[in-house]
């Protein structure tokens, strides 16, 4: 759980995928605190991701630059990207924007960590 | 094609907030980083980065995302690229069409870090630096509205950029004018020193009065609460209240006996003639010609040059006064050895709001009382007094006493 500059990010792991919860508005702040948490998740041996956006209204132009670093990230350390419980106006936005082209989404996390167990592999990223 | 609703709501919203990140004066990193995301997440570019072309056309890397820094030592620039860049001002030149000698030479390398756009950032018709940006991560090739977007976002962060460097050296010739001015003052501070020294030379008994009462009415000031610029005034105009004693013949001056009334009249011309000679000069304090020509006021009025009272004599010179007339009691004169303190304090006593105005002798009495007590390191007062003057045993009663006898007759 990332509590640095005094602020959590909520996170917990299922064997080696890691599951990130994502605030009500993604934007510099918690975009840069849900990355370094992906990132301690990545170093400390986690395989899969899966970042939740339950609570997330909206996504602004930072908050996808972030995400992208995320994928990349996930890419270089060999593991591998879910989205789930992504509202529709932002499934919207990631469609336009092409991240639906390295991530896997899901309806919720029960289904996220069904599909990286092995049902339904995301793709890779180019 | 037209952009759908949601991409113009995307890249309008991106569009503002890159609007007040480049008008942040704060954080200037964070601000390049801050913009270098919102353009790569306006048009969700894989990676990107800011760099600066610094003198000798060497670029720094302000801020990347998804590169190695190590990028930026190989790019180097050369004359003609710089010409080129002007001409294309704010237009994105594509790596793999190789669009300009700089490209030319950098392709292969662009082209493996993943980097397909290099965007000069031209202002006011300098090149401050480029954003070199990675592909889409929709996989789409760049549009005529991408390109529009990119231009403008990249003109915004280029203004940011050179507006900050501009802040910059404001600030850094701000820093220059005030280093200059505080040396023109500690010249000026030095001059009127060695002017005191000269105007005490004359008077070979009182060697050293002027600076005394110059430390001495600065202590007072302090110790009144008056500001560090108002202090340093004060200091000055007691270094220069005798100024007018210039003009005074040496010989009444150094006269070893009490002169009589003619001769007492010549004297007193001084503060007048200090006056003359201070209000010309354009000093960097305040009222320093007025507190040479009132130090010899008194609050009853029978002081000179022109019989002042109380309300009428400018604090300042009401500072000087108490300085002059102390520093005169505790050192020997031709005609008399100086004042043990316990005679001084009573003087202060009986001359309050008389001839001293009580609050100022109440400060002066305070500092003293201070160093004799230990409450502030300073040891000023009793350095200039010279050793054993205030060692007596009632001296700290004596002070507490006054302070708290004028204090409760204010």
């Amino acid at each position: 759980m990332d509590s640095s500059n005094g602020a959590t990010v909520r996170s917990h792991c299922v064997g080696t995928t890691a599951v990130v919860y994502a605030s009500d508005y993604l934007n510099k702040l918690t975009g840069e605190r849900i990355e370094r948490e992906c990132r301690r998740q990545l170093d400390s041996g986690c395989r899969a991701l899966v970042i939740d956006f339950g609570n997330t209204q909206l996504v602004n132009s930072i908050g996808i630059s972030i995400l992208l670093g995320i994928i990349n990230i996930a890419e270089k350390n060999g593991a591998q990207v879910v989205f789930s419980d992504v509202n529709n106006q932002t499934v919207e936005l990631f469609d336009m924007l092409g991240l639906t082209r390295h991530v896997a989404l899901a309806r919720n996390e029960q289904e996220a960590l069904s599909n990286l167990s092995g049902l339904n592999p995301t793709p890779t990223l180019h | 094609m037209v952009p759908s609703t949601q991409k113009l709501i995307h890249t309008f919203g991106a569009l503002a907030d890159l609007g007040q990140e480049v008008a942040n004066t704060g954080d200037f990193s964070e601000m390049v980083r801050t913009s270098m995301h919102l353009l790569l997440g306006t048009l969700a570019l894989r990676r990107g980065a800011v760099a600066e072309s610094g003198s000798g056309r060497v670029l720094t890397c302000l801020a990347l995302w998804g590169l190695d820094e190590g990028l930026f030592v190989q790019l180097e620039i050369h004359e003609e690229d710089e010409t080129e860049f002007l001409e294309s001002e704010l237009s994105a030149l594509l790596v793999a069409q190789g669009q300009s000698a700089f490209l030319k030479r950098h392709q292969a390398l662009l082209g493996r870090e993943g980097i397909e756009l290099i965007v000069p950032m031209v202002v006011q018709n300098k090149l401050t630096g480029f954003v070199l940006l990675g592909g889409k991560a929709s996989g789409e090739e760049f549009s005529a509205e991408d390109f529009e977007t990119i231009r403008a976002m990249v003109r915004h962060i280029g203004v940011g950029i050179h507006t900050h460097r501009l802040i910059e050296q404001v600030a850094q010739r701000a820093e220059e004018n005030r280093r200059l001015y505080e040396e023109l003052r500690a010249i000026y501070r030095d001059t009127v020193r060695a002017f005191a020294a000269a105007i005490d030379i004359k008077d070979k008994y009182t060697q050293g009065h002027s600076e005394r009462v110059g430390r001495y009415s600065e202590i007072i000031a302090r110790e009144m609460g008056w500001s560090e610029d108002e202090v340093e005034g004060i200091q000055i105009a007691g270094y220069l209240h005798d100024v007018g004693k210039l003009v005074v013949d040496r010989n009444i001056i150094n006269a070893p006996y009490h002169i009589d009334a003619k001769l007492s009249s010549e004297l007193n011309r001084h503060p007048a003639a200090g006056y003359e000679i201070l209000a010309p000069i354009n000093h960097p304090y305040a009222d320093i010609p007025l507190m040479a020509k009132y130090h010899h006021e008194r609050l009853d009025g029978r002081g000179y040059p022109d019989g002042l009272t109380d309300e009428q004599i400018p604090l300042g010179a009401k500072i000087v006064s108490l300085a002059d007339s102390f520093d005169a009691m505790t050192t020997d004169r031709p005609y008399r050895r100086r004042r043990s303190i316990e005679d001084v304090v009573r003087d202060l006593r009986q001359n309050s709001g008389k001839q001293f105005d009580s609050k100022v002798v109440v400060a002066f009495a305070r500092a003293i009382l201070k160093e004799l007590t230990g409450e502030t390191k300073e040891r000023r007062i009793i350095k200039m007094l010279g050793k054993g003057y205030l060692d007596g045993e009632q001296v700290p009663t004596l002070l507490s006493d006054l302070i708290v006898e004028l204090d409760c007759n204010r």
